[in-house]
């Protein structure tokens, strides 16, 4: 009697030994390749994040020198006239030899000797305040300089769309392959429901509700599920701290930056497939039930 | 010693605990599986519902279950019409009936105990709350020292007395049978008759379909008789 009373109450769906494991690999797929879109989705604005605060950080200021003015004068009256102004860490007249360096790679040492090339100062803004470039412009006005102040913000918004286009892709593919898993759940559903059709039947006059028989196949498919879920974020994890290992803090691209904490982020994979394979099941099986007599 | 049945009367009461007016019910449009029966049975009544096969004894029991509803007539269960209940109120119903069905619908993955206990269990039991109970009715039917065994290892008859058994395991106030003794031999029928006996001296209302008319005089329960789809009336 205490024996009976201390045994595990086996379920009332049997086991279906053909379908599950087919199942719970199919799931473990999608929610690896959903993991992965999750990561890429971080990692892609990680990297707009990064660029983005560098661009912040720095502004360039083109300088054209007055009538009796040489430019590398003007740009030096520039840099000393910005380092002054709040929000400035930084201000440094570019030298020509530095612009050629930067210029060499794309127009070679040939042209470059009678090439014109712009003043410019690069200015390093304070990180936790940093001037805007209408106080830029005003105070090179006030100097009495002509020039032309560039703080990225073209490529900066460029950036942020980029990184919130990946991201929306990302979250695109992470729901898409929610729907599928969800749409498999279904199917599982409807096949096991059509298999155990005398045992619903059984319960059914032994005084079982639909939301009873509804539950077992909600439950079944849900704890299936978190296993599957936890196959996949487990394979995902290992191949994110894999090229995290190789790569470093860049992972394997520079516009793919990961980091140890992104496998944290996949431990909401097991309870969220088996949140979708609950509901799934639980409408899956109402509806079928509710074809019934 | 059987017990003396009330007789089934055509009148309508509360205390009845099925009663059918006029009900009909087809498969197709062209194939009445029943016709206008009308069918009362009292609280505490005994019956066996003969007749050969395709007489509609299945189809009843189905509607008697509410696994089908009829398409004409009303249908009247527990004193309270059961004739378009909603799915939902289908439960109530079914929890206050005991079903054997003539191919036993045992849950093969579940023990003996556990399949006794799944009406209990249906309804929200805890083992501990019904596990005596289980293996009291179990000692009864003869299956005390099968409580562990799958319905598989079980012969025909235990797998029919089995069945019997988690049929009654709510104290249902009514019992429908299909075929009981269809699969055992004699001796077992009529010491499975002596279990109906003994539930129906409890209280319990109790409707047999079988073809075993002999069985069904022994018993000294009203005998009721399909045939084409209509009850033709019945002998003590």
């Amino acid at each position: 009697m205490i024996s009976r009373l201390l045994m595990r109450r086996e379920s009332l769906l049997p086991r279906d030994g053909g379908g599950e494991p087919w199942l719970v690999s199919l799931i473990a797929v999608l929610c690896f390749l959903a993991c992965l879109a999750a990561v890429g989705a971080l990692a892609a604005d990680r990297a707009a994040h990064g660029w983005s605060g560098q661009l912040r950080a720095e502004a360039t200021v083109q300088v054209r020198p007055r009538v009796g003015e040489t430019g590398a004068e003007a740009a030096a009256r520039a840099a000393e006239t910005l380092a002054g102004v709040p929000g400035v860490a930084e201000a440094q007249a570019m030298d020509r030899k530095t612009a050629e360096a930067l210029l060499r790679p794309w127009v070679g040492d040939a042209v470059l000797p009678d090439l014109p090339l712009p003043f410019l100062v690069t200015v390093r803004l304070d990180q936790a305040a940093p001037a805007s470039a209408v106080s830029l412009g005003r105070a090179l006005a006030r100097a009495g300089l002509d020039a032309t102040v560039d703080d990225h913000s073209l490529w900066r918004g460029e950036v942020e769309r980029s990184a919130n286009l990946i991201t929306l892709l990302a979250a695109a593919a992470f729901l898409l392959t929610a729907a599928a898993a969800g749409a498999a759940v279904v199917y599982a559903t409807r096949a096991g429901m059509a298999a155990q059709r005398a045992l619903i039947q059984t319960l059914s006059l032994n005084g079982a509700s639909d939301g009873t028989i509804a539950g077992l196949f909600q439950r079944r498919y849900a704890l299936l599920a978190a296993l599957s879920g936890a196959i996949g974020a487990g394979l995902a994890m290992g191949l994110v701290a894999a090229l995290r290992f190789v790569g470093g803090a860049d992972g394997v691209t520079a516009a793919l930056p990961l980091a140890w904490s992104d496998a944290l982020w996949l431990s909401p994979c097991p309870p969220l497939a088996a949140t979708v394979a609950f509901v799934a099941a639980h409408f899956a099986a109402l509806a079928r039930l509710k074809g019934r007599h | 010693m059987p017990v003396q049945p009330r007789r089934a009367t055509q009148s309508a009461s509360a205390t009845d605990t099925v009663r059918l007016s006029g009900v009909g019910f087809g498969y197709a449009a062209t194939h009445r599986a029943l016709r206008d029966v009308n069918l009362t049975l009292p609280a505490g009544s005994f019956h066996f519902l003969t007749g050969p096969s395709g007489a509609g004894k299945s189809t009843l029991m189905k509607l008697l279950t509410l696994v089908e509803r009829p398409d004409s007539g009303s249908l009247h269960l527990f004193g309270e019409d059961a004739t378009a209940a909603p799915r939902r109120a289908l439960p109530a119903y079914r929890r206050r009936m005991g079903v054997v069905f003539q191919d036993f619908r045992l849950l093969d993955h579940l023990s003996a105990f556990e399949n006794v206990a799944l009406p209990l269990r249906l309804t929200g039991g805890r083992r501990d709350d019904y596990a005596a109970n289980v293996e009291e009715i179990l000692d009864w039917v003869g299956l005390g020292d099968r409580l562990d065994d799958r319905p598989s290892a079980l012969s025909g008859g235990e797998k029919q007395r089995l069945a019997i058994a988690r049929a009654v395991i709510t104290r249902p106030d009514l019992i429908l049978a299909d075929e009981p003794t269809g699969s055992v031999d004699a001796k077992m029928g009529e010491r499975l008759l002596k279990l109906f006996q003994s539930l129906n001296r409890l209280g319990t209302t109790v409707l047999i379909a079988s073809h075993d008319e002999a069985l069904a005089k022994r018993s000294g329960a009203t005998i009721l008789r399909l045939e084409g789809g209509r009850l033709i009336g019945g002998a003590a």
